[in-house]
Protein backbone atom coordinates (compact mmCIF):
# COMPACT_ATOMS: atom_id res chain seq x y z
CA UNK A 1 0.00 0.00 0.00
CA UNK A 2 1.14 3.25 -1.17
CA UNK A 3 1.97 5.71 1.94
CA UNK A 4 0.46 8.64 0.07
CA UNK A 5 -2.72 6.55 0.75
CA UNK A 6 -2.98 6.19 4.31
CA UNK A 7 -2.10 10.22 4.40
CA UNK A 8 -5.50 10.83 1.90
CA UNK A 9 -7.48 8.83 4.50
CA UNK A 10 -5.89 10.22 7.87
CA UNK A 11 -6.77 13.21 6.62
CA UNK A 12 -10.37 12.54 5.92
CA UNK A 13 -10.33 10.97 9.30
CA UNK A 14 -9.08 13.84 11.11
CA UNK A 15 -11.98 16.29 9.15
CA UNK A 16 -14.57 13.76 11.21
CA UNK A 17 -13.52 16.09 14.58
CA UNK A 18 -15.86 19.11 12.80
CA UNK A 19 -18.83 17.06 14.20
CA UNK A 20 -17.99 17.83 17.37
CA UNK A 21 -17.87 21.76 16.83
CA UNK A 22 -21.20 21.61 15.22
CA UNK A 23 -22.57 19.80 18.07
CA UNK A 24 -20.84 22.29 20.75
CA UNK A 25 -21.79 25.28 18.83
CA UNK A 26 -25.34 24.18 18.06
CA UNK A 27 -25.29 23.48 22.20
CA UNK A 28 -23.76 27.36 22.89
CA UNK A 29 -26.81 28.98 20.85
CA UNK A 30 -28.85 26.87 22.35
CA UNK A 31 -28.61 27.79 25.73
CA UNK A 32 -27.82 31.51 24.70
CA UNK A 33 -31.85 31.25 22.94
CA UNK A 34 -32.94 29.94 25.96
CA UNK A 35 -31.64 32.41 28.12
CA UNK A 36 -32.48 35.07 26.24
CA UNK A 37 -35.94 34.28 25.50
CA UNK A 38 -36.10 34.28 29.54
CA UNK A 39 -34.30 37.40 30.17
CA UNK A 40 -34.93 39.57 26.95
CA UNK A 41 -33.44 42.55 28.80
CA UNK A 42 -29.52 41.07 29.33
CA UNK A 43 -29.35 39.74 25.29
CA UNK A 44 -26.83 41.77 24.77
CA UNK A 45 -24.61 40.54 27.57
CA UNK A 46 -25.23 37.34 27.07
CA UNK A 47 -24.20 38.07 23.02
CA UNK A 48 -21.12 39.00 24.08
CA UNK A 49 -20.09 35.76 26.08
CA UNK A 50 -22.16 33.71 23.36
CA UNK A 51 -19.91 34.91 20.80
CA UNK A 52 -16.89 34.44 22.70
CA UNK A 53 -17.83 30.65 23.47
CA UNK A 54 -18.64 30.26 19.62
CA UNK A 55 -15.01 31.08 18.79
CA UNK A 56 -13.83 28.99 21.59
CA UNK A 57 -15.97 25.79 20.27
CA UNK A 58 -15.41 26.55 16.77
CA UNK A 59 -11.40 26.57 17.21
CA UNK A 60 -11.60 23.26 18.94
CA UNK A 61 -13.04 21.46 15.88
CA UNK A 62 -10.66 23.38 13.71
CA UNK A 63 -7.80 21.92 15.66
CA UNK A 64 -8.83 19.27 14.20
CA UNK A 65 -9.44 20.72 10.68
CA UNK A 66 -5.70 22.20 10.61
CA UNK A 67 -4.69 18.16 11.19
CA UNK A 68 -6.20 17.55 8.06
CA UNK A 69 -4.41 20.16 6.17
CA UNK A 70 -1.24 19.65 7.40
CA UNK A 71 -1.69 15.65 6.58
CA UNK A 72 -2.66 16.80 2.65
CA UNK A 73 -0.49 19.67 2.02
CA UNK A 74 2.54 19.76 4.68
CA UNK A 75 3.37 16.23 5.17
CA UNK B 1 -3.55 27.29 -2.73
CA UNK B 2 -1.41 29.46 -4.14
CA UNK B 3 -2.88 32.55 -2.73
CA UNK B 4 -0.85 32.03 0.42
CA UNK B 5 1.99 31.97 -1.89
CA UNK B 6 5.22 34.60 -0.04
CA UNK B 7 5.83 36.55 -2.96
CA UNK B 8 9.23 38.62 -1.90
CA UNK B 9 9.00 42.05 -3.57
CA UNK B 10 12.67 43.72 -2.13
CA UNK B 11 15.03 40.79 -1.98
CA UNK B 12 17.55 41.57 1.30
CA UNK B 13 19.54 38.37 2.10
CA UNK B 14 21.86 38.90 4.48
CA UNK B 15 23.97 35.74 4.93
CA UNK B 16 21.44 32.71 5.51
CA UNK B 17 18.91 35.36 7.13
CA UNK B 18 16.17 36.54 4.68
CA UNK B 19 14.92 39.58 5.71
CA UNK B 20 13.41 40.37 2.23
CA UNK B 21 10.15 42.57 2.21
CA UNK B 22 7.35 40.43 0.87
CA UNK B 23 3.83 40.85 0.18
CA UNK B 24 3.00 39.62 3.65
CA UNK B 25 4.74 42.26 5.45
CA UNK B 26 3.36 44.71 3.19
CA UNK B 27 -0.21 44.12 3.84
CA UNK B 28 0.50 43.86 7.77
CA UNK B 29 2.02 47.00 6.98
CA UNK B 30 -1.12 48.24 5.31
CA UNK B 31 -2.82 47.09 8.25
CA UNK B 32 -1.17 49.15 10.88
CA UNK B 33 -1.35 51.95 8.35
CA UNK B 34 -4.80 51.59 8.07
CA UNK B 35 -5.06 51.65 12.14
CA UNK B 36 -3.11 54.69 12.13
CA UNK B 37 -5.10 56.52 9.90
CA UNK B 38 -8.19 55.82 11.59
CA UNK B 39 -7.08 56.71 15.10
CA UNK B 40 -4.94 59.73 14.04
CA UNK B 41 -7.17 61.59 11.83
CA UNK B 42 -10.12 60.53 11.66
CA UNK B 43 -10.09 60.50 15.59
CA UNK B 44 -8.81 64.07 16.22
CA UNK B 45 -12.21 65.48 16.01
CA UNK B 46 -12.72 67.05 18.93
CA UNK B 47 -16.80 68.47 18.23
CA UNK B 48 -19.26 66.93 20.57
CA UNK B 49 -21.76 65.17 17.94
CA UNK B 50 -19.51 63.10 15.97
CA UNK B 51 -19.55 62.95 12.87
CA UNK B 52 -19.07 59.11 11.02
CA UNK B 53 -15.52 59.15 11.25
CA UNK B 54 -15.08 60.30 14.58
CA UNK B 55 -17.68 58.19 16.27
CA UNK B 56 -16.51 55.41 14.93
CA UNK B 57 -12.79 56.15 16.27
CA UNK B 58 -14.58 56.72 19.42
CA UNK B 59 -16.90 53.63 19.65
CA UNK B 60 -14.04 51.38 18.80
CA UNK B 61 -12.13 53.19 21.70
CA UNK B 62 -15.22 52.29 23.85
CA UNK B 63 -15.78 49.05 22.82
CA UNK B 64 -11.89 47.78 23.93
CA UNK B 65 -11.18 50.30 26.71
CA UNK B 66 -14.65 48.55 28.12
CA UNK B 67 -13.34 45.10 27.28
CA UNK B 68 -10.16 45.81 29.72
CA UNK B 69 -12.15 47.53 32.59
CA UNK B 70 -14.30 44.23 32.88
CA UNK B 71 -12.36 41.89 32.44
CA UNK B 72 -8.72 43.31 34.31
CA UNK B 73 -10.23 45.72 36.21
CA UNK B 74 -8.48 48.70 36.98
CA UNK B 75 -5.01 47.08 37.47
CA UNK B 76 -5.20 46.59 33.41
CA UNK B 77 -5.02 50.55 32.33
CA UNK B 78 -1.23 50.68 32.15
CA UNK B 79 -1.82 47.71 29.14
CA UNK B 80 -4.88 49.15 27.51
CA UNK B 81 -2.54 51.03 24.72
CA UNK B 82 -1.40 47.21 23.64
CA UNK B 83 -4.23 45.41 23.70
CA UNK B 84 -5.76 48.49 21.80
CA UNK B 85 -3.44 48.42 18.67
CA UNK B 86 -3.42 44.18 18.94
CA UNK B 87 -7.40 44.69 18.48
CA UNK B 88 -6.95 47.37 15.46
CA UNK B 89 -3.98 44.83 13.91
CA UNK B 90 -5.87 42.04 14.07
CA UNK B 91 -8.94 43.47 13.11
CA UNK B 92 -7.56 45.11 10.31
CA UNK B 93 -5.24 42.24 8.76
CA UNK B 94 -8.51 39.69 9.14
CA UNK B 95 -10.47 42.63 6.72
CA UNK B 96 -7.52 43.35 4.99
CA UNK B 97 -7.72 39.32 3.66
CA UNK B 98 -10.93 39.34 2.40
CA UNK B 99 -10.29 42.63 -0.34
CA UNK B 100 -9.82 40.75 -3.52
CA UNK B 101 -5.95 40.23 -4.76
CA UNK B 102 -5.14 41.26 -1.55
CA UNK B 103 -2.94 38.79 0.84
CA UNK B 104 -4.11 37.45 4.42
CA UNK B 105 -1.32 37.93 6.50
CA UNK B 106 -3.30 36.49 9.31
CA UNK B 107 -3.59 32.93 7.11
CA UNK B 108 0.07 32.02 8.28
CA UNK B 109 0.64 30.01 11.50
CA UNK B 110 4.00 32.20 11.99
CA UNK B 111 2.22 35.23 11.94
CA UNK B 112 -0.52 34.38 14.46
CA UNK B 113 1.73 32.18 16.16
CA UNK B 114 4.54 35.32 16.72
CA UNK B 115 1.72 37.54 18.16
CA UNK B 116 0.15 34.62 20.81
CA UNK B 117 3.72 33.92 21.89
CA UNK B 118 4.86 37.59 22.73
CA UNK B 119 0.98 37.66 24.58
CA UNK B 120 2.48 34.65 26.31
CA UNK B 121 5.60 35.52 27.51
CA UNK B 122 4.32 39.14 27.82
CA UNK B 123 1.94 37.92 30.49
CA UNK B 124 3.65 35.21 32.10
CA UNK B 125 6.72 37.96 33.28
CA UNK B 126 3.77 40.16 33.99
CA UNK B 127 2.81 37.60 36.61
CA UNK B 128 6.39 37.02 37.72
CA UNK B 129 6.95 40.74 38.13
CA UNK B 130 3.82 41.06 39.97
CA UNK B 131 3.85 38.08 41.97
CA UNK B 132 7.36 36.97 42.65
CA UNK B 133 7.43 32.94 42.71
CA UNK B 134 3.94 33.63 44.76
CA UNK B 135 3.33 32.95 41.08
CA UNK B 136 3.62 29.48 40.73
CA UNK B 137 0.91 28.81 42.86
CA UNK B 138 -1.37 29.70 40.12
CA UNK B 139 -1.14 25.98 38.75
CA UNK B 140 -2.37 24.99 42.23
CA UNK B 141 -6.05 25.29 42.43
CA UNK B 142 -7.76 26.02 45.66
CA UNK B 143 -9.80 23.58 47.65
CA UNK B 144 -8.51 20.38 45.91
CA UNK B 145 -7.40 17.09 48.03
CA UNK B 146 -3.83 16.78 48.28
CA UNK B 147 -3.79 13.49 46.93
CA UNK B 148 -4.91 15.04 43.52
CA UNK B 149 -2.56 16.89 43.57
CA UNK B 150 0.55 15.13 41.29
CA UNK B 151 -2.67 15.21 38.68
CA UNK B 152 -4.06 18.49 38.99
CA UNK B 153 -0.88 20.20 38.59
CA UNK B 154 0.91 18.99 35.08
CA UNK B 155 -2.92 19.32 33.79
CA UNK B 156 -2.50 23.18 35.03
CA UNK B 157 1.00 23.63 34.00
CA UNK B 158 0.39 21.85 30.41
CA UNK B 159 -2.97 23.75 29.83
CA UNK B 160 -0.94 26.65 30.64
CA UNK B 161 1.92 26.19 27.86
CA UNK B 162 -1.04 25.19 25.21
CA UNK B 163 -2.14 28.91 25.52
CA UNK B 164 -0.14 30.47 22.90
CA UNK B 165 -0.87 27.62 20.62
CA UNK B 166 -4.92 27.47 20.55
CA UNK B 167 -4.65 31.00 20.39
CA UNK B 168 -2.99 31.54 17.47
CA UNK B 169 -4.13 28.43 15.73
CA UNK B 170 -7.92 29.65 16.49
CA UNK B 171 -7.13 32.51 14.33
CA UNK B 172 -5.11 31.10 11.80
CA UNK B 173 -7.60 27.80 11.23
CA UNK B 174 -10.30 30.17 10.69
CA UNK B 175 -8.82 32.65 7.89
CA UNK B 176 -7.25 29.57 6.49
CA UNK B 177 -10.15 27.42 6.10
CA UNK B 178 -12.26 30.88 5.14
CA UNK B 179 -10.22 31.65 2.32
CA UNK B 180 -9.81 27.88 1.11
CA UNK B 181 -13.55 27.32 1.27
CA UNK B 182 -13.97 31.02 -0.43
CA UNK B 183 -11.70 29.70 -3.18
CA UNK B 184 -13.31 26.40 -3.67
CA UNK B 185 -16.50 27.25 -4.19
CA UNK B 186 -15.42 30.42 -6.62
CA UNK B 187 -13.59 27.19 -8.87
CA UNK B 188 -17.33 25.60 -8.99
CA UNK B 189 -18.74 28.82 -10.19
CA UNK B 190 -16.50 28.21 -13.30
CA UNK B 191 -17.10 24.21 -14.04
CA UNK B 192 -20.89 24.29 -13.01
CA UNK B 193 -21.80 27.73 -14.80
CA UNK B 194 -19.49 26.97 -18.19
CA UNK B 195 -21.05 27.92 -21.31
CA UNK B 196 -24.83 27.25 -21.80
CA UNK B 197 -25.40 26.13 -18.09
CA UNK B 198 -27.30 28.19 -15.41
CA UNK B 199 -26.37 26.53 -12.82
CA UNK B 200 -23.48 28.50 -12.09
CA UNK B 201 -25.79 30.65 -9.77
CA UNK B 202 -25.68 28.44 -7.28
CA UNK B 203 -22.02 28.50 -6.26
CA UNK B 204 -22.16 32.18 -6.97
CA UNK B 205 -25.00 32.75 -4.18
CA UNK B 206 -22.90 30.64 -1.59
CA UNK B 207 -19.86 33.00 -2.70
CA UNK B 208 -21.40 35.35 -1.29
CA UNK B 209 -23.08 34.68 1.33
CA UNK B 210 -19.63 32.78 2.49
CA UNK B 211 -17.75 36.49 1.98
CA UNK B 212 -20.15 38.00 4.22
CA UNK B 213 -19.90 35.38 6.86
CA UNK B 214 -16.05 35.82 6.77
CA UNK B 215 -16.06 39.19 7.25
CA UNK B 216 -18.05 38.84 10.12
CA UNK B 217 -15.72 36.06 11.59
CA UNK B 218 -12.65 38.13 10.78
CA UNK B 219 -13.90 40.98 13.54
CA UNK B 220 -14.92 38.22 15.57
CA UNK B 221 -11.98 36.60 15.58
CA UNK B 222 -10.18 40.04 16.35
CA UNK B 223 -12.81 40.22 19.24
CA UNK B 224 -11.58 36.86 20.43
CA UNK B 225 -7.87 37.16 20.32
CA UNK B 226 -8.52 40.39 22.33
CA UNK B 227 -10.34 39.26 24.75
CA UNK B 228 -8.53 35.98 25.09
CA UNK B 229 -5.78 38.29 25.85
CA UNK B 230 -7.42 40.61 28.73
CA UNK B 231 -8.61 37.08 30.38
CA UNK B 232 -4.81 36.18 30.04
CA UNK B 233 -3.39 39.40 31.41
CA UNK B 234 -6.16 38.73 34.40
CA UNK B 235 -5.05 35.49 35.40
CA UNK B 236 -1.75 37.37 35.63
CA UNK B 237 -2.14 40.29 37.79
CA UNK B 238 -5.16 38.85 40.01
CA UNK B 239 -4.56 35.42 40.24
CA UNK B 240 -8.32 34.20 40.45
CA UNK B 241 -7.35 30.72 40.93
Amino acid sequence: MDPAIGKYIGAGLAAIALAGAGVGIGNIFGNFLNGAFRNPAVADQLFGRAMLGFALAEATGLFGLLVSILLLFVL
Amino acid sequence: MEQFQIHEWIPLHLGRLNLSFTNSAFWMLVAVACATLLMLNMGRARELVPGRWQALAESLYDFVAGMVRDNVGDGGKPYFPFIFSLFLFVMFANLLGMVPLAFASTSHIVVTFALALFIFVGVTVIGFAHHGLHFLSFFVPQGVPAWLMPIMVPIEVVSYFVRPVSLSVRLFANVLAGHVILKLFAGFIISLGALFSLLGVLPLAAVVVFTGFEIFIALLQAYVFTILTCLYLNDALNMAH
